[in-house]
């Protein structure tokens, strides 16, 4: 993060890293009691989906920064970060769609999912911006 | 869009934080307008331009 970061990205920065340590504990949590207690039918669907919960909350957070970041400068760099993102992940998971599609790869995604992707491609979104305007904005 | 900021700029000797600070945006924002990289918005136009006392014409010009 850029020191010089503005209160809006400050707060999704500390929203971030709050959410990530219960993605963790959610992850080591549910894994644990799986292992532990093979829970079946809706116990078991809510507890899968627990993990999903903190990442969920990841992309409210990024809504919130592009709706309360007031400088239009920075805000514009990172909705091109979230489009770049969004491409780099709908692109990712399509072609690896089409793969499958035709047995190319097995089945499944070896556990890394859209939101994985997409939080590379924020990466990729930064590096976008140095590339084309100069700035790797705020986040990367 | 070309603009004369950093001249304006200079004739206060101002550093781009100072601009940046009497306009509320971030010295990112000052440095990507001097440099001609963004082009502001509408309001932050008229912000910037109400600052110098000047019409916005004075300060922005089409290439």
């Amino acid at each position: 993060m850029n020191s010089c970061a503005s209160p809006a990205t400050r707060r999704y920065v500390l929203r971030v890293a709050v959410l990530m340590s219960l993605y963790l504990v959610a992850l080591f949590a549910a894994k644990w009691v799986f292992a532990a207690a093979q829970p079946t039918g809706i116990a078991a669907i809510a507890l899968a989906i627990t993990p999903a919960l903190p990442l969920i909350g990841v992309f409210w957070a990024v809504m919130r920064l592009l709706v309360e970041e007031t400088d239009e400068y920075i805000r514009m760099l990172f909705v091109r970060q979230c489009l770049f993102a969004t491409g780099f992940c709908l692109t990712i998971v399509t072609v690896w769609q089409w793969l499958q599609n035709f047995d190319l790869v097995p089945p499944g995604n070896g556990g890394f999912g859209a939101a994985f992707f997409w939080f590379i491609g924020l990466g990729f979104g930064a590096l976008y911006n140095r590339v084309t305007i100069g700035d790797w904005g705020n986040l990367w | 869009m070309k603009n004369r900021l950093k001249v304006l700029r200079a004739e206060r000797d101002w550093s781009q934080q100072d601009l940046a600070e009497r306009l509320n945006v971030s010295r990112q924002s000052v440095n990507a307008i001097e440099k001609g990289r963004y082009d502001p918005s509408l309001p932050l136009a008229f912000t910037i331009a109400e600052l110098f006392e000047l019409p916005i014409e004075a300060i922005f010009s089409r290439d």
